[in-house]
């Protein structure tokens, strides 16, 4: 780890004052668990980290009949134990339950797995010069990338964007706020996240002096859920994540929303079709699964996600449903 | 800050560290204090050989700076004992062979003491859920399941007994 300055500030304007305009000079410190292990590979080497624990208004969680906000430095593992959030939105309940083991849940926050840096290897490698690093190329497009993207067409670093919240945020039209020097501002959690193709970009379209400070649902009553594939059960990053969410009326669904994670550098939303307008089915379900996968363009390594992609789709629907998890022994 | 004076709450007692701004929690423990059950695996959160409890919850200590562990109450697996009397988790794990090599074992012992403490009958996949983020790679976690289930029966009729005398 490379020597640096640590400062606590107590309100997010002081942490605010605290960041730079450019990238990789000052970092926010949340829970660690990314931040720590970037610094220990030299991969981030900030000179000054500005620790967030004693930031008053980023912790809590405000549930209404109207909205659920969740403050940036709530942890994974409060998110996922909370009544009005299982209540209300079991898909980001069970997508927070999923992420690492408990002293990940214990320590990773809201606003880390937001703004966290994606898993390549070849990014994480402090003597790899990737794109992302200022170099010439991803190493991905044409090397190891199983874990990479499978809608790849169009971009030039195949990293997936390795939130599991975003996707399940994002099928709940959730918005996030965002401070910086000019204030405050609400973002549609859709159009939050980019695909970086150089060191002055990162995964979402935070400056480098901004920062988040709450997440808030909209409370509809959608059905919603969310599935991964996990070459691990006790503790993996997915291999592929499907969030859903709909309306249900007279054993019918509507405004089907399907969003994939781990696929792409963004999370990807799916086109939802063979379903609106019909009953969950193992058939109509399945049909969507499918319809999500086309236009996949994996890359040498990534075709198995193609059929990972309606598989996770298929069964986020079914539990969404109430149906029963026949693939659970 | 560079250097820091740290105050940690460690097994019940409060103890003082100075600290550079990059060590983290897990060398503090170890060097500092002679807390050296608690051990480096991975150093990158990845393997739970280093948890310890922080305010209540099981954290990986390497992966939290000493900085961020200033004011805080730590549990590590050398406060499992009291009085020189082993908890019943560490004789049941000693009585179902929950380890060969051992090196697991301190991280095991405090998820799974943070487990019993707040679950006094936890099935096998609430056990497995607690050790997720703790990795054995000799004994395939069946002796760490049948430890905790046997501790916790023991800590449950210990509990009816300790009633039953009061009444």
């Amino acid at each position: 780890m490379k020597n640096f300055t640590y400062y606590r500030p107590t309100s997010v304007d002081q942490a605010l004052a605290l960041l730079d305009t450019r990238w990789g000079t000052a970092e926010l410190l949340a829970g660690g668990t990314d931040l720590h292990d970037l610094q220990k590979e030299y991969v981030a080497q900030p000179s000054r980290v500005v620790s967030l624990g004693g930031v008053n208004g980023l912790g809590g969680i405000a549930a209404n009949d109207r909205e659920v906000r969740i403050g940036a430095g709530v942890k994974l593992a409060e998110i996922a134990a909370h009544a009005a959030i299982r209540k209300h939105f079991p898909g980001l309940a069970s997508a927070a339950g999923d992420v690492g083991g408990p002293q990940i849940r214990n320590m990773g926050t809201l606003g880390g797995n937001l703004c966290q840096r994606n898993r390549c290897w070849y990014f994480r490698d402090e003597h790899t010069n990737c794109l992302l690093k200022g170099g010439q190329r991803c190493f991905a497009l044409e090397g190891e990338n199983r874990y990479h993207a499978a809608f790849a067409q169009g971009h030039r670093c195949v990293i997936v964007n390795p939130s599991t919240l975003a996707p399940v945020l994002i099928a709940l039209d959730a918005t996030v706020e965002v401070q910086g020097p000019r204030g405050r501002n609400n973002v549609e959690l859709a159009k939050f996240f980019r695909a970086p193709t150089g060191p002055t970009e990162r995964e979402t379209i935070l400056a480098p002096n901004e920062m988040v400070t709450s997440v808030t649902i909209p409370v509809r009553g959608l059905a919603n859920a969310s599935y991964e594939v996990r070459q691990k059960q006790s503790y993996d990053w997915p291999l592929v994540q499907a969030a859903v969410s709909f309306t249900r009326q007279d054993g019918k669904v509507n405004a089907v929303k399907i969003v994939l994670g781990h696929v792409a550098p963004t999370p990807q939303v799916a086109e939802a079709r063979g379903i609106a307008g019909r009953a969950v089915t193992e058939d109509t379900a399945a049909a969507a699964g499918r319809a999500a996968a086309e236009g996949a363009k994996p890359l040498s390594q990534t075709g198995y996600k193609i059929r990972l992609i309606e598989v996770a789709v298929k069964r986020a629907l079914l539990i969404a449903a109430g149906q029963k998890r026949y693939w659970e022994a | 800050m560079t250097d820091m004076d740290i105050r940690l709450t460690v097994n019940g007692r409060l103890q003082h560290a100075k600290a550079g701004v990059m060590r983290t929690l897990l060398t503090v423990l170890r060097e500092d204090f002679g807390l050296t059950g608690t051990k480096d695996g991975c150093s990158s959160g990845d393997c739970g050989a280093c948890v310890v409890v922080m305010n209540g919850q099981v954290v990986n200590s390497c992966m939290v700076l000493a900085a961020q562990a200033d004011g805080s109450q730590v549990t590590t697996v050398e406060g499992l004992a009291s009085n020189g009397e082993l908890h019943p988790l560490q004789r049941a794990f000693g009585g179902t062979w929950a380890f060969q090599c051992g090196f697991c074992t301190p991280g095991m012992l405090v998820s799974c003491h943070a487990l019993l403490s707040s679950n006094d009958n936890p099935s096998r996949e609430e056990v497995l859920t607690a050790i997720a983020g703790n990795f054995c790679r000799c004994t395939g976690y069946q002796g760490v399941v049948n430890a905790v289930q046997q501790a916790a029966a023991e800590l449950r009729s210990a509990n009816a007994e300790a009633v039953l005398q009061h009444d």
